[in-house]
């Protein structure tokens, strides 16, 4: 037997076990330190907080994106992300670190989002995510508020000459899977006495090149999804949106369920960008605002004379490092949605309440 | 010796030793994650249980080979899905099959530009992934088709377009139960006159012509046909605002699944049979031509049924493989167990522990129990020992 | 002259045109070869696109290889930082080294530099590209990415996969019920299920078991996934091997008093697992074209990075050439496996008879 094969077997054995150990080791001494640390606040903080401090320890939050839809989070060539869902995760990243880039972009598909959620994961799902009682409930979820508002529609190629859904009946709908999309589809069909052909698919850019292919005469999703949709045809122009708005759909962060901890953060951070915008302090003008301010309230925000960060575990200059981050809601809009974006989408219901829309930051105080 | 070093180096109590350390550390392992699941998941509230699986589903689905509609309950999803794996692995099992014997065959014929031709196949075939062939099929091949306005017809009823192949559908009667039932009766007429030629055969040696027996039953069966005023006609696809209404569709998802799925696996078969066949002795051909037996004869009483005993194990592991590998349709959006059930249920729920401890059971038990006939089977055949 | 054309007339006579049916059948096959190999080609080479930067350099009607162009570093490297790319390139020189090392003895691999590629190198090469190791910059798994993912995991799995293989087929095999019990409890779930649900439990349900706190790297859990799938497999194909030893050489080890482990390593190992060489090597090709799946869980391999290439809104209507690169590299690989088992195969039944 000349070829010597297995006694190099039980030295390959023995060295993988090794390898196998070594790999594993940082992981369990990590463990180790974890433990003692979480046993450590556990005595001071409800045993369920424990995402601020996981989150912590590693340096980074986690957070849950679409793997590419533009304006809400899309990654480039060189893997930059960009969009408004991104902007929040920053944001949250500049409230806890004071540092925009201590933040992981984990891409998940409509589908295993939820599941990557509740495994812990990710920290927080920022994926244009549409706030409904079944997630909030059973999912074991708890939505921390609205990034954006919007509503289902339908694109079709103009030279279907549909002016209307209504006139859909018998069209073969292209849709992503595991999203509110395919539900209110089934729904609106069903209530305008209609017929329909679905083609599911688990991936974003799967559905569009499908609908762009021509594999369905319409494609069905939120209606600033259709708009960025649109900038990944062939021919975008070629394209119409539908007028009709079939759902609500608003779309917003979501943490798991009994962290309060961590989803009090989530949702102040989303009220300090809204009342940053309303009360007009911005990226640029902050650290001057914070010097010359004689306003209580915007003292009170950004922790001139009062500490509202301690209450959330944060220091006390948290809003001020998240405006300073990525500035208010009112220019993220602007920046990924809004007129200074491909997507030219107007501001409507997501301007702020005392301008005719729906946003609302509750009182920071 | 001291009783822990027995316990560890004495020949007797070793292995008893070797045994429970293992079975402890298994179980502790287990125990620990079923527990760490329970914790976790308890902690978050999210919903537990298979009650999910009689609520209302509320999504549709494109592909049913049982009535389904959005009222259905997730259960229904459940079987929809299943159906629709079990019928496209079904499927590429039998075309994978025949296109891999006649690959086989090609590749061991003496024309050089056959057997090359079908080298060429199989080793471009089986080195390519098959989620690439899959894309490929899907997104660059059926995505070329024209669309449905601009479709390929057939003598107007058969058409080809980017949305699937539509084909007529046959509709039948009411009076065709009575055809129904004499088709089934004619059928088991004719395996008894099977059963009879061979009996007949094996008693006086003498070989029965089976064809009257077939023409009989053909003449019978026109003959039913037309006394019943044929009642079955074809719902023949017509174009309707957007699509062909009518007829039957073949999805481009399930004919990209199909297609890929058959010829990726046609190419392992292939080289399964060409090695089957090689593995029969010469001699068992120059013994068999030397009987005077006839090359047909050659090939089925004796190549043949010698091969079967190499081909059929790797067989099986490859019609296994390929009900597995149904399962990246949901790359494409064909509507199988994976997709729908650990696809968009297991979302909508967000049960993930039960949803996909339902899948593996449905895949382990498939596999479990075709792989316990092939065990069957290799004991059989297992070189037999002294 | 005349000779050589006799000559090439024979052949073609034995070989395509021996008879009607086989004239038939060779005429048919030539017109088809005729019909499809041109434009192929002419898609593929002759009027394709190489030069350029941009889509615009694309007009010719022939494949856009400037798309490919453009991308390779991407479809290579993924998004590993551009300042760090040596440390892939040094890893793929490493690889290669070893790997030429241990293939290139002539009966068979070697076994120190076997040892060597399939478990030192591994980790090196791990803590080398994450940068853990002599003070590098940290790059996280997340941003590798094309060919190298692929590479990484199937690398990785190939290596691990035989030894954990041996050691379930040895249990399976082995006298103790528990062992037994448990591998084959072991091997049968993991073949049982199909691997993009164990990708899907790996990716994101497997936190669900790990206590509070706990993590594992996302590359490192879906390379478990990976390796256990495929060991499984390789635990059926050695026990394969096992079975084929006659019982005279258990019976002549046992009265040569040797233990259980001498057994194995100087008489049955070597002999079942030459005998199932074709075998290893066919899992090994599967690991590899199964490490594609990954990209349906959301990570770059080199399928992956292709098909999200092709959605790049300045480069759409590429889909084929994305498809084509791709399934050309991961062509090349299998096809030299495959060849190498071929060669292995007839060098060890020459020696053997």
């Amino acid at each position: 037997m000349k070829t010597c094969f297995a006694p190099t077997i039980w030295k390959i054995l023995g060295l993988s076990l090794l390898n196998l150990a070594i790999f594993a080791s940082p992981a369990l001494a990590d463990e180790k330190k974890k433990k003692a640390k979480v046993k450590e606040t556990s005595e001071t903080t409800p045993q369920m907080n424990v995402t601020l401090a996981k989150v912590m320890k590693n340096g980074f939050i986690t957070c849950g994106v679409s793997q590419g839809l533009p304006g809400f989070s899309n990654p480039d060539a060189k893997n930059n992300w960009t969009g408004i869902d991104v902007d929040y995760c920053r944001a949250l990243a500049a409230a806890v670190f004071n540092d925009t880039t201590k933040v992981k972009f984990i891409p998940t598909s409509a589908k295993d989002r939820f599941t990557a959620l509740q495994s812990g994961e990710v920290d927080l799902l920022s994926r244009n995510t549409t706030w409904t009682l079944s997630r909030d409930t059973s999912l074991g979820f708890d939505f921390v508020g609205v990034v954006y508002y919007d509503g289902q529609g339908f694109m079709v190629n103009k030279n279907l000459k549909v002016t209307s859904a209504k006139q859909l009946d018998g069209a073969t709908v292209c849709v992503t899977t595991g999203t509110t999309s395919e539900l209110n589809l089934a729904d609106y069909f069903q209530t305008q006495n209609m017929k329909y052909k679905l083609v599911a698919f688990e991936n974003n850019d799967e559905t569009i090149k499908a609908y762009d292919s021509g594999r369905c005469d319409v494609i069905t999703t939120d209606q600033s999804g259709l708009y960025s949709v649109r900038t990944k045809l062939k021919n975008p122009k070629d394209h119409m949106v539908l007028p009709e708005v079939i759902t609500k759909e608003p779309l917003g962060p979501a943490v798991r369920h009994g962290d309060h901890q961590w989803a009090d953060i989530a949702r102040w951070t989303l009220f300090v960008l809204l009342e940053a915008e309303e009360m007009n302090i911005t990226q640029a003008n902050v650290d001057q605002v914070m010097k010359t301010t004689k306003n209580p309230a915007v003292k009170r925000l950004l922790g001139v004379n009062e500490t509202l960060g301690g209450k959330l575990g944060l220091s006390k200059t948290w809003a001020y490092q998240v405006i300073r981050g990525v500035g208010n809601y009112g220019e993220l809009f602007e920046k990924n949605l809004g007129m200074k974006s491909p997507l030219k989408i107007l501001r409507g219901l997501n301007s702020l309440w005392n301008n005719g829309g729906l946003h609302y930051s509750m009182p920071v105080r | 010796m001291n009783p822990f070093a027995r316990l560890i180096y004495h020949e007797k109590t070793r292995p008893i030793t070797i045994q429970c350390v293992c079975l402890v550390a298994f179980l502790v392992v287990t125990a620990t994650l079923v527990y760490n699941a329970g914790v976790n998941l308890k902690e978050q509230g999210v919903a537990s249980g298979f009650g999910f699986l009689f609520e209302r589903s509320g999504f549709s689905i494109n592909q049913m080979p049982i009535s389904y509609t959005e009222d259905s309950s997730y259960f229904r999803a459940f079987l929809v899905g299943l159906l629709n794996s079990i019928i496209v692995s079904f499927l590429g099992i039998i075309i994978a099959t025949v296109l891999g014997f006649f690959i086989a065959i090609c590749r061991l014929s003496s024309n050089f530009l056959l057997s090359k031709l079908a080298m060429i196949y199989v080793e471009i075939l089986r080195n390519l992934p098959l989620l690439l062939q899959i894309f490929f099929w899907y997104f660059v091949i059926l995505a070329a088709l024209p669309s449905v306005r601009e479709s390929y017809e057939l003598f107007d009823t058969f058409y080809l377009n980017n949305r699937g192949i539509n084909i007529p559908r046959l509709v039948s009667e009411p009076a065709s139960g009575l055809v129904l039932l004499s088709v089934v009766l004619m059928i088991l007429g004719l395996f008894g006159y099977h059963k009879y030629i061979n009996y007949h055969h094996m008693q006086t040696g003498k070989r029965l012509a089976i064809w009257p027996a077939y023409l009989v039953s053909g003449l019978l069966f026109l003959c039913i046909l037309w006394l019943r005023d044929f009642p079955y006609s074809f719902e023949v696809p017509k174009l309707g605002g957007f699509n062909f209404e009518g007829g039957l569709v073949l999805y481009p998802e399930f004919l990209a699944l199909l297609f890929s799925l058959s010829l990726y696996t046609a190419a392992f078969i292939a080289e399964i049979v060409r090695a089957g066949i090689l593995a029969v002795p010469k001699g068992q051909v120059e013994a068999a031509k030397s009987l005077g037996l006839s090359h047909g004869v050659t090939l089925t009483k004796v190549v043949i049924p010698q091969a079967m005993r190499v081909i059929v194990p790797p067989l099986t592991s490859q019609y296994l493989n390929l009900t597995k590998n149904s399962s990246l349709a949901a790359a494409i959006g064909y509507p199988e167990l994976v997709s729908v059930f650990a696809g968009t249920v297991l979302n909508q729920t967000g049960q993930a522990v039960e949803v996909i401890a339902l899948v593996m059971s449905v895949y382990l038990t498939l596999s479990l129990s075709l792989s316990a006939i092939m065990n069957l089977y290799n004991k059989k055949i297992q070189l037999t020992e002294r | 002259m005349s000779k050589t054309f006799t000559k090439l007339g024979d052949w073609l006579k034995t070989n395509l045109f021996s008879s009607y049916a086989n004239s038939f059948v060779s005429l048919v096959l030539i017109l088809l070869v005729i019909w499809t190999l041109p434009p192929l080609l002419n898609w593929l080479l002759f009027s394709a696109d190489f030069a350029g930067n941009t889509k615009e350099a694309c007009d010719s009607g022939g494949a856009c290889w400037v798309f490919i162009k453009v991308r390779l570093s991407q479809f290579i490297y993924g998004f590993y930082p551009t300042s760090e790319l040596w440390r892939v390139n040094l890893s793929l020189i490493i690889v290669a080294l070893g790997i030429f090392g241990s293939l290139s003895g002539k009966m068979g691999p070697k076994s120190w530099w076997l040892i060597i590629t399939s478990t030192g190198i591994p980790l090196f090469v791990w803590l080398f590209l994450t940068g853990s190791l002599f003070g590098l910059t940290l790059v996280e798994t997340s941003s590798w990415g094309g060919l190298l993912v692929t590479l990484v995991i199937s690398f990785v799995g190939i290596a691990f996969s035989l030894p954990l293989g041996i050691i379930l087929a040895l249990a399976r095999r082995s006298s103790m019920p528990v062992l037994k019990v448990l591998s084959t409890i072991f091997i049968e779930s993991w073949r049982g299920v199909p691997l993009i649900t164990v990708l899907f439990m790996s990716s994101v349900m497997f936190p669900i078991f790990l206590p509070e706190g706990w993590q594992i790297d996302k590359l490192l859990r879906a390379l478990l996934g990976v390796l256990f799938f495929a060991s499984a497999y390789m635990a059926e194909v050695i026990r394969g091997g096992l079975q084929a030893i006659p019982k005279g050489q258990y019976e002549a080890s046992d009265a040569l008093a040797m233990s259980y482990w001498q057994k194995q390593r100087f008489i049955i190992l070597p002999q079942a697992l030459k005998h199932v060489i074709p075998g290893i090597v066919n899992n090994f090709i599967a690991l590899f074209k199964d490490t594609t799946l990954v990209s349906i869980i959301g990570m770059y391999d080199l399928l992956g990075i292709a098909k999200s290439a092709q959605s790049d809104p300045e480069w759409l209507g590429y889909t084929t050439e994305g498809y084509v690169f791709a399934g050309f590299v991961f062509w090349i690989f299998c096809f030299l496996m495959s060849r190498y088992s071929l060669s292995l195969e007839k060098d060890l039944t020459k020696n053997t008879h």
